[in-house]
């Protein structure tokens, strides 16, 4: 019988195998931040050992830097501390790292795939449940915890309990307008926050295929909001075209052994996954949230659901919970919910085409009185590409803040944070309780419309601009 | 890590699912850098209502969770794990745990027990009308035993045997530092390396 990417992906980097024992599986590369790796260091201090590959880790500050005033001291004492850490546990054992102010410095899942380092049929993991975004390149990539993180300082591997297959299978043209982040809600409502777990999904299909790699890694990066373990999407030329010519993929003759192999992880035609959910994607549309799990959404264009009509009394019941904390009202329009706080940023929509996506919205338009939007580059070279194309003017002129690249509002741990009982509309991943700041209120959308909701003050859709001047409406065609 | 074989104390009912590890320990909190002093943080939100079950007097002292499906989704933090032990808890029942958190929890030794959520429901039943009922959880016999329930469970050998000896995971993966270089020997070139580029060893 065939094996899927998955396995296949899984299979070239078992160090050992034997009957009773997890399989030992080789890393390729371990991203660090400054929040999961302390405690790791302490770990390899304590017992004397070392970083066994250094070659083959990466180190990046990125949840609780700032995005203001990045040229001063961090105010917040306990994250100073935090970074310094970092710092000094990089320099004491070797491991390059790119700090707040270096140009190759941004969230960490954003970095590893500009470097090049993110590569079809390749292990990787960080001490982040985002770790799923590098997926998008056809690797086996997942987060891990703190004891995993100085396991595979200390070993270069991990002891890693088998994996089921699912496949995610998303036929059809994406309708005009919707996007990977729409896609991605839809697939975890549809399957629940736990209806991935134990499992590695394999996105596959031809609207999988048209996706661009940015988008791809937006539907990777959120596979863990379905409680999977991975997400993955086979290497084509979309990934070989990305990845020619980065700093860190390969080149010369390594390049064509390297796209030779890529070639070879496809799932087979006759491999069989113990899981598959069909999606069309003609039936798809903009998509948001209404709740405090990533699983409670819905069509812009539906109405926040009534608790009653949830079968199941623990879903009744977290959705009582949930209108109650986001402070809505069943049967209200989710067109008419209306936000203070806009945010564009983040390891699920932080990069250049996020940047692009939001920026054509905005162009020739003002974001409504009241509401704040920051706009924040997932990578200091993504912010350095918008500034290229003017994007930062575009947000500036439409009144959105254009701040340093980092973590941002995305999670608490910095600076931007939500007051309690604000409401924002978050082309992040979560919209747990508290996420954005103690009382926040979070709706997770994609970038297009987040950045339509700024103007119009309430959850929408770039459609809903139509009549209103923009400069795409107006701009006469550039004569070649 | 601290054996764990088998621990009898009271239980906490958490009739709530999809409790996810933002919920266990607020970001800011993730801050620190120990693996210790996370006790007030744990389910921080909630505890600022008088009412939310840990802030009742009875549950003082109890060390068995027994909470909704789908515990400790989301963020990949070892510190909810830390947070829980911090505080006391030796154990934490679910039907259903996120994947992240069941593998953090085993590493610290602290027991995730899978259990139906029919059984849930009659651990739920028995400590809200006994908060003194005492729940056994027995790695050894895999079972959880309590007043009028006895449940089976199921965690596989090999990290059963890690729990119930202590076993550091580094050590024991370290006597296999032979095989781990014979593969690092017939890694391709093409893989990737984070050396910085025209930097000379």
């Amino acid at each position: 019988m065939g094996r899927t990417l998955a396995e296949k992906v899984w299979d070239d980097h078992v160090v050992t195998r034997a009957e009773g024992e997890p399989d030992l599986l080789f890393i390729d590369l371990h991203l660090l931040h400054e929040v999961t790796s302390p405690q790791a260091f302490d770990g390899l201090r304590k017992a004397g050992r070392a970083v066994r590959r250094l070659d083959l880790t990466i180190a990046t500050e990125d949840h609780n830097t700032p995005t203001l005033d990045i040229d001063k001291p961090i105010a917040d004492p306990v994250s100073r501390t935090q970074l310094e850490t970092l710092r000094r546990n990089c320099a004491e054992f070797g491991v390059r790292l790119h700090p707040l102010g270096d140009v190759e410095q941004g969230v960490v899942h954003v970095v590893g795939p500009q470097l090049g380092l993110t590569q079809p049929g390749t292990t990787v993991v960080c001490g982040d449940s985002h770790t799923s975004t590098h997926g998008a390149f056809g690797a086996l990539a997942f987060g891990i915890g703190t004891s995993q993180v100085e396991h595979v300082l200390a070993t270069q591997t991990l002891p890693l309990a088998p994996f089921r297959t699912m496949a995610v299978t998303v036929e059809g043209e994406l309708p005009e307008g919707v996007t990977a982040k729409d896609l991605i809600l839809a697939v975890i409502a549809r399957i629940g926050t736990g209806g991935g777990q134990g499992y590695v999904i394999e996105y596959r299909g031809s609207a999988i295929e048209k996706l661009s790699m940015e988008a791809r890694m937006t539907v990777c990066n959120m596979s863990i909001e379905a409680g999977a373990r991975a997400g993955m999407i086979a290497p084509d030329e979309t990934t070989f075209a990305y990845l020619k010519g980065r700093p860190h993929a390969p080149a010369g003759d390594d390049w064509d052994a390297a796209v030779a192999y890529w070639r070879t992880l496809r799932t087979d035609d006759d491999a069989v996954f113990d899981h598959e959910v069909v999606i069309d994607a003609a039936g798809l549309s903009p998509f948001v949230t209404w709740g405090t799990n990533p699983g409670q959404g819905a069509p812009l264009s539906a109405a926040v659901p009534d608790p009653a009509s949830y079968s199941d009394p623990s879903d009744r019941f977290a959705a009582e919970k949930a209108l109650e904390y986001m402070g809505l009202t069943a049967g209200q329009a989710l067109r008419d919910v209306t936000v203070d706080t806009v945010f564009v940023g983040s390891c699920t929509n932080g990069r250049i085409e996020d940047l692009r996506a939001a920026a054509a919205v905005l162009d020739g338009r003002r974001i409504a009185d009241g509401v704040r939007m920051l706009v924040v580059p997932g990578s200091v070279r993504v912010g350095l590409q918008a500034v290229e194309e003017g994007l930062d003017k575009v947000f500036t002129a439409a009144g959105a803040e254009w701040r340093h690249a980092g973590c941002s509002m995305c999670l608490g741990m910095n600076p931007d944070q939500l007051a309690p009982g604000e409401r924002c509309a978050s082309t992040s991943n979560r919209n747990f309780e508290g996420r954005q700041g103690k009382g926040g209120r979070t709706h997770l959308v994609s970038p297009q419309v987040a950045a339509a909701t700024a103007v119009l003050g309430h959850l929408a859709s770039p459609a809903d601009l139509a009549g209103r001047t923009g400069a795409s409406d107006v701009r006469t065609p550039v004569e070649a | 890590m601290e054996a764990f074989t088998t621990h009898t104390g009271r239980a906490v009912p958490l009739r709530r699912g999809n409790v996810d590890t933002d919920q266990i320990i607020p970001a800011h909190w993730l801050k620190k850098v120990t693996r210790d002093g996370f006790e007030d943080g744990l389910f921080e939100a909630w505890r600022k209502d008088p009412e939310f079950v840990l802030n009742r007097p009875e549950r003082a002292g109890a060390s068995v969770l027994v909470a909704g499906p789908d515990f400790g989704t989301g963020s990949s933090r070892e510190h909810a794990v830390w947070a829980l032990q911090n505080y006391g808890f030796r154990a934490v029942v679910s039907s259903r745990f996120a994947d992240i958190f069941r593998g953090n929890s085993l590493k610290n030794g602290l027991l995730t027990v899978v259990l139906p959520q029919e059984t849930v429901e009659a651990l739920w039943r028995l400590t809200e009308t006994d908060p003194a009922a005492e729940v056994t959880v027995d790695l050894v016999g895999r079972q959880v035993r309590a007043e009028g329930i006895t449940a089976d469970f199921a965690l596989d050998e090999n990290a059963r045997w890690r729990l119930l000896e202590g076993l550091d995971d580094i050590g024991l993966t370290l006597r296999h530092a032979d095989d781990i270089t014979a593969y690092e020997a017939r890694r391709p070139s093409f893989k990737p390396s984070t050396t910085p580029l025209g930097a000379q060893f």
